[in-house]
C-alpha cells in the first residue's frame, strides 16, 4: 500500500462520510458543512489524479461561492435545526433513506462488476504531463467546447434575468416604509446588491 | 500559439437562428429599462423569430457540422426549429392580453420565451450530449422562471417551484447518464458512440446500459412520460395559461428531438431501448388518459391530456423505424397547432374578470360566444382525434407504423386509448353546447393578436388534416439525412 | 524522501512562527502607529517602549474565562474560530519569501510549495476564510453577530470577484499561475530594480487589488462586519478568552496573508538591490501593513449601502475594465 493509495483510500472515505451525513442532518447548517468537507475531499481526489485545476476550481467556486451563499440563504431565513422535519416522514421514508441507498450501490456493485475492465488507454491519465492543467483546460474549452462554453454564457445570462424577474419589488406592490431613504427613487435598487 | 480559427471552424449560418433571436432577446434587455415598451418589446422579439424563421427555411437541404463539431446542422434540426418558432410565435401572441388582465405585462417575458427558444434550438441543432445537456438547461431555466411569473398567485409560485425542484432532480438524473456514457466511450458525441459502437458494447456495456437508462429518465421528465409525469398537471394548472400553452408544446417537442437524436441514432443498437419505451409508452397513454376523466378543469384536464399525447408519440419512438420517426414528428407539428389553439381559447376565456376555466363557466359558450364554442369544438375533436383534422392523421400514421413493423398490441392499446380521450375532449364540447346556463356569460372579447393566432391554429388544424400528404411527404425528408 | 518531509517540516515550523510573531506584533504596530497618528504614544510600560505588550496581551487573553453563551449552536461555535484561521495561515504555504538558500548541503527553495496553480490556491483559501464569520455570527444568539455576519458574507463575495479580476492582468501579462514565476519575471534587468514590477505594468490592477484586499479582510474604511459603533462587536460579540483571539489572530494572519500576496505580485517578491532577499520581502509586507494602519487611521467608515454600490458599480467595472484593457494590450503588443 503506497502513500498515494493510502491518501485517496482517506479522502475517498471523507467523501462519502460527508455526502452520507449531510442526506441525514436535520440541522441545515450542518447540511452545508458536510458537503463543503466532502467537497474538499473531492478536490484532494481531483488533485492526486493530477487535475490540480479542477481540484482548485471546485473548492474556489463550490466551496467559496456557491455554499457561502447556501449559509447566506440560510442565515437569512434564520433555519435552525427542525425537529418536525424528521418526524413527518412516513414509515415510507424510512425506507426510501435506507432502502435507495443499498439499492444503487448493489447496482453500482453489479454495473462494475460486469465490466471487462479494458487496459488503461494510454495518453489519459499519467503519460501526459500537460493533463490537468490550466493551459490543457483553457485550449479545450476554447477550441472543442467553444460552443458549448459560449451557450453557457447564454445560461448565466438567462439565470439572472430570471433572478431579476422573480426578486424584483415589482411597482405595485406597497412598499416596506422601513426603506432607507435612497430607496425612494422609483427604480428599485435592491435588484443591485444581491 | 494553436490556430483557433481553423480548429474551431466557426460556421456562424449553421447557428443564425439562435444567433437572431439572441440579438433580438439582448436588444430587448437594453431596452427595458425605458420601461414604456408594451409595443417595443414584443415588436423586437417577433422581428427576431421572423428572422430565425427565414435564416432556419434558408438552413433546409443542407448538410454540414461545425464548432469542432458540436454542432450539427441537418434537416432534422431544422423541421424542431420551425416548430420551437411557430410555437414561441403563437405563445407570444396569446400573451399580451391575459398578461394585462393579470397585471403582471412585463417586457422580461419576451427574453424568457426567446432564450427558451435558443435553448431549445440548441438541443435540437447538436449530436453531442454536452451541448445537449447546456441547451436543455438554457431552455429550462427561463420555463421556471415563466411558470411562476405570476408572483401575486400562490398557484403560480407553487408551479414555479415546483418545476424547478422536479427539473433539477430530473437534470441530476440526466448527468449523471451522460457522465456514464462517457466513462463508457470517452466521447460525448453521438456520432463517435455510433462509430465505436461495437467496440465500447463489447467492453464497457453495463456502463452504457446505465447511461441509456439514466438519460432516458432525465428526458422522461421533460417529456412528461408516466412514472415521471407527476409535476405536470400542477405546474400547467398554476402558470400562466399561455405559459402552459408554451409549456405544453415547445419543451416536450425538444425533448422528443432529443430522444429521437440519442435512442434512435445514437443508442439505436442498444437493445433494451425498445422494450423500456414500450412500457413508458403503454403507461403514459393510459395513466394519462384515466386520470384525466376525472378533471373539472380544463386547464388540469388539458395537462393530463398532454400527457397522453406525449405517450403516442412515445409509442412512435418504440416502433423506430423511419415510417414512425416521420410519423412522429408529424405529430409533433399537429399537436403544436391544435394543443395551442385550445389553450389559446382558455387563455382568452381566462382574460374574464375572476374565471378558473372551471368545466362550469364552459355552459352556455355557444350562446355567448357561437364562433369561440365552434373553434373550440374543432380543437376538441383535434385533440380526440377525428377525421377532418390533423389530429386523425397524426394518430393513424403513428399507428399504421406501429403495426407495419409487428407492434400489434401496442397499437391495439394506443386505439383503445384514443377512444378514451374522446369522452373528456367531448365533454368540453357537450359543456359549451347542451349544458344548462347557471349565470349569465360575460362577452368574450377577442383581441388582435389571439384573433390572428387562432386563425393560424385552425388552419394549421384543419388545413393540414386536408392534405396530410404533403406535411408527410416534408417529415420524411427531415429525416433523410438523420439516419 | 524522509529528507524532504523533515526539510518541509522545518520550514513550515519557521514560516508559521513567523506568521504568528508577525500577527502579534502587527497589533503592536497598529497600536502605537494610530496613537502617534491621534497625538498619544500608545503602548508603553511592558517592557521597553512597550513592546512586550502583544505577550501580555496574549497572557491577559489566555486566562479570562472561556464564556458559552446559552442557547449557542455547539459545534459550529466552537468550529468558527478555527474556521477562520487556518485558511489565513494556509495562504503562506504558497508565497515564496526568498530565492532559495542552502542549508548543511541542501538546496532549500524559498517556499514552502512551489504550486504550479498558485494563484488559485490563493483565491481558494481567501475564498474559505469567510466560512469563520458566517458560522460565528450563526451560531450565536445574538442579534449583532449574526448582522455582522450577513453583513460581512455579503461584503466578502462581492468583493471577492472584484479581487480576483485584479489579478488577472498580471496572469494575461505573466501567462502563468505560479507564484514562483511571477516573481521571477518581476527581477530587475537594469538599475531600475522597480522597472519589471507589475506595479509599473498594471498600476489600477495594484489600486483595485489594494481596496479589494482591505474588503476582503474587513478592514477599515470596510470594517462593516465588525463596527463597533453599530454592532458591539460584530460576529464575534459572544465570544471570549482564546476564541476571541482566536479571531483576532485569524483577522491580522488574513491581513498578512494578503499584503504578502500583494507583495509578491505587484511589489515584485523578495527581488531588490543590495539587500537580503528575505529582508526586501518583509519590507514589501511591512509597508502594505503601515498601508491598513495609516488608512484605518484616516478614513471614516463607508455606510453599508455605499459600500455595496462601490463593489459592484465602481469596482467591479473597473477590475473588468482593466482585465480587458490588458488583454487588448497583450495581442496588440504581440507579446
Amino acid at each position: 500500500m503506497t502513500l498515494d493509495y493510502a491518501i485517496f483510500l482517506i479522502s475517498a472515505a471523507v467523501a462519502v462520510f460527508g455526502a452520507t451525513m449531510m442526506i441525514m442532518q436535520r440541522n441545515p447548517v450542518a447540511s452545508v458543512l458536510y458537503l463543503i468537507l466532502s467537497l474538499v475531499a473531492q478536490a484532494v481526489v481531483y488533485v492526486q489524479l493530477g487535475a490540480l485545476f479542477l481540484g482548485a476550481i471546485l473548492i474556489v467556486v463550490y466551496a467559496g461561492a456557491i455554499l457561502v451563499l447556501f449559509l447566506f440563504v440560510i442565515m437569512l431565513l434564520n433555519l435552525r435545526s427542525n425537529p418536525e422535519l424528521s418526524a413527518s416522514l412516513p414509515p415510507l421514508g424510512w425506507f426510501t433513506k435506507v432502502a435507495v441507498p443499498v439499492l444503487m450501490v448493489v447496482e453500482l456493485y453489479f454495473v462494475v462488476d460486469r465490466v471487462i475492465w479494458p487496459p488503461v488507454p494510454t495518453g489519459i491519465v499519467g503519460k501526459n504531463p500537460d493533463f490537468g492543467s490550466v493551459e490543457t483546460v483553457a485550449t479545450m474549452m476554447f477550441t472543442d467546447y467553444m460552443y458549448p462554453l459560449q451557450l453557457t454564457g447564454v445560461l448565466l445570462l438567462v439565470a439572472v434575468v430570471g433572478a431579476v424577474v422573480i426578486a424584483r419589488r415589482e411597482s405595485a406592490e406597497p412598499r416596506k416604509t422601513t426603506a432607507s431613504p435612497d430607496n425612494r427613487n422609483e427604480q428599485p435598487i435592491d435588484t443591485v446588491a444581491g | 500559439m494553436v490556430d483557433y480559427v481553423s480548429t474551431v471552424n466557426p460556421d456562424f449560418s449553421l447557428i443564425a437562428p439562435e444567433l437572431a433571436l439572441l440579438i433580438a432577446a439582448s436588444l430587448v434587455m437594453v431596452f427595458i429599462p425605458w420601461r414604456r415598451m408594451p409595443v417595443l418589446a414584443p415588436g423586437i422579439i417577433m422581428v427576431g423569430f421572423i428572422a430565425a424563421f427565414a435564416y432556419a427555411l434558408g438552413q433546409w437541404g443542407h448538410q454540414s457540422s461545425g464548432f469542432a463539431g458540436m454542432v450539427t446542422c441537418d434537416n432534422f434540426g431544422v423541421m424542431f426549429k420551425l416548430i420551437f418558432i411557430v410555437a414561441s410565435v403563437l405563445s407570444i401572441l396569446l400573451i399580451g392580453q391575459y398578461m394585462k388582465s393579470r397585471g403582471i405585462d412585463k417586457p422580461e417575458f419576451f427574453v424568457l420565451i426567446a432564450i427558451s427558444a435558443i435553448g431549445m434550438m440548441a438541443m435540437a441543432n447538436t449530436t453531442d450530449l454536452v451541448v445537449m445537456f447546456i441547451g436543455l438547461e438554457v431552455m429550462s431555466l427561463p420555463l421556471y422562471v415563466l411558470a411562476g411569473f405570476n408572483r401575486r398567485s400562490l398557484e403560480s409560485n407553487e408551479a414555479g417551484i415546483k418545476y424547478f425542484l422536479m427539473g433539477a432532480f430530473a437534470t441530476a438524473f440526466l448527468l449523471m447518464g451522460i457522465a456514464f456514457i462517457y466513462g463508457a466511450s470517452g466521447t460525448t458525441n453521438l456520432r463517435q458512440v455510433v462509430t465505436d459502437f461495437n467496440y465500447i458494447a463489447a467492453g464497457r456495456g453495463m456502463y452504457l446500459y446505465a447511461g441509456v437508462a439514466m438519460i432516458m429518465i432525465g428526458f422522461g421528465f421533460k417529456v412528461g412520460a408516466v412514472p415521471f409525469h407527476a409535476w405536470i398537471p400542477d405546474v400547467y394548472h398554476g402558470a400562466p395559461t399561455p405559459v402552459t400553452a408554451f409549456f405544453s408544446v415547445a419543451p416536450k417537442a425538444a425533448a422528443v428531438a432529443v430522444l429521437l437524436r440519442i435512442f434512435l441514432y445514437g443508442f439505436a443498437d442498444v437493445a433494451l431501448v425498445t422494450k423500456a419505451f414500450w412500457i413508458l409508452a403503454v403507461l403514459t397513454m393510459t395513466i394519462g388518459n384515466i386520470l384525466a376523466l376525472r378533471q373539472d378543469n380544463v386547464k388540469r384536464m388539458l395537462a393530463y391530456s398532454s400527457i397522453a399525447h406525449a405517450g403516442y408519440i412515445l409509442v412512435a419512438i418504440t416502433v423506430g423505424t423511419q415510417e414512425a420517426i416521420s410519423a412522429a414528428i408529424f405529430y409533433v407539428v399537429a399537436y403544436t397547432f391544435f394543443n395551442l389553439g385550445a389553450f389559446a381559447i382558455i387563455a382568452l376565456l381566462e382574460t374574464r374578470m375572476g374565471a378558473q376555466s372551471e368545466f362550469s363557466e364552459l355552459a352556455g359558450l355557444s350562446k355567448s360566444a357561437p364562433w369561440i364554442a365552434v373553434l373550440l369544438a374543432v380543437f376538441m375533436f383535434a385533440l380526440s382525434g377525428f377525421p377532418p383534422t390533423v389530429g386523425f392523421f397524426g394518430k393513424f400514421y403513428i399507428f399504421r407504423a406501429a403495426v407495419e413493423s409487428n407492434f400489434i398490441t401496442l397499437a391495439v392499446i394506443g386505439v383503445l386509448n384514443s377512444f378514451l380521450s374522446v369522452y373528456y375532449y367531448l365533454r368540453v364540447v357537450k359543456t359549451c353546447y347542451f349544458d344548462d346556463v347557471t349565470e349569465a356569460q360575460k362577452p368574450v372579447f377577442v383581441p388582435a393578436t389571439v384573433g390572428l393566432a387562432l386563425i393560424i391554429t385552425t388552419f394549421g388544424t384543419i388545413g393540414l388534416g386536408l392534405f396530410p400528404q404533403q406535411l408527410l411527404d416534408f417529415t420524411r425528408q427531415a429525416i433523410f439525412a438523420f439516419l | 524522501m524522509l529528507e524532504m518531509i523533515l526539510i518541509t517540516a522545518v520550514k513550515v515550523f519557521m514560516v508559521l512562527s513567523a506568521v504568528l510573531t508577525a500577527c502579534a506584533y502587527s497589533t503592536y504596530l497598529e497600536r502605537k502607529v494610530v496613537a502617534h497618528m491621534q497625538h498619544r504614544v500608545g503602548p508603553l510600560y511592558a517592557g521597553p517602549y512597550g513592546l512586550l505588550q502583544p505577550l501580555a496581551d496574549a497572557v491577559k487573553l489566555a486566562f479570562k474565562e472561556d464564556l458559552v453563551p446559552d442557547n449557542v449552536e455547539r459545534v459550529t461555535y466552537a468550529l468558527a474560530p478555527v474556521a477562520s484561521f487556518v485558511p489565513a495561515i494556509l495562504i503562506f504555504a504558497v508565497v515564496p519569501f526568498s530565492n532559495g538558500f542552502t542549508w548543511f548541503g541542501y538546496d532549500i527553495p524559498g517556499v514552502i510549495s512551489d504550486l504550479n496553480i498558485g494563484v488559485l490556491y490563493i483565491f481558494a483559501m481567501t475564498s474559505l476564510g469567510v466560512y469563520g464569520i458566517v458560522l460565528a455570527g450563526w451560531s450565536s444568539p445574538s442579534k449583532y453577530s449574526m448582522m455582522g455576519a450577513i453583513r460581512s458574507s455579503a461584503q466578502m463575495i462581492s468583493y471577492e470577484i472584484s479581487y480576483g479580476l485584479s489579478i488577472i492582468g498580471i496572469l494575461i501579462i505573466g501567462n502563468t499561475l505560479s507564484l514562483t514565476e511571477i516573481v521571477a519575471q518581476q527581477a530587475a534587468e537594469s538599475w531600475v530594480f522597480f522597472g519589471n514590477w507589475y506595479i509599473v505594468k498594471q498600476p489600477l490592477g495594484f489600486l483595485l487589488y489594494i481596496t479589494c484586499a482591505i474588503a476582503e479582510t474587513n478592514r477599515a474604511p470596510f470594517d462593516l462586519p465588525e463596527a463597533e459603533s453599530e454592532l458591539v462587536g460584530g460576529y464575534h460579540t459572544e465570544y471570549s478568552s482564546m476564541r476571541f483571539s482566536m479571531f483576532f489572530i485569524a483577522e491580522y494572519a488574513y491581513m498578512l496573508g494578503v499584503a504578502a500576496v500583494g507583495a509578491t505580485l505587484f511589489l515584485g517578491g523578495w527581488n531588490g538591490p543590495f539587500l537580503p532577499p528575505v529582508i526586501w520581502f518583509l519590507i514589501k509586507v511591512f509597508l502594505f501593513m503601515f498601508l491598513y494602519i495609516w488608512l484605518r487611521a484616516t478614513f471614516p467608515r463607508f455606510r453599508y449601502d455605499q459600500l455595496m454600490q462601490f463593489g459592484w458599480k465602481v469596482l467591479f467595472p473597473l477590475a473588468i475594465a482593466n482585465t480587458m484593457g490588458t488583454a487588448v494590450w497583450v495581442v496588440l503588443s504581440g507579446q
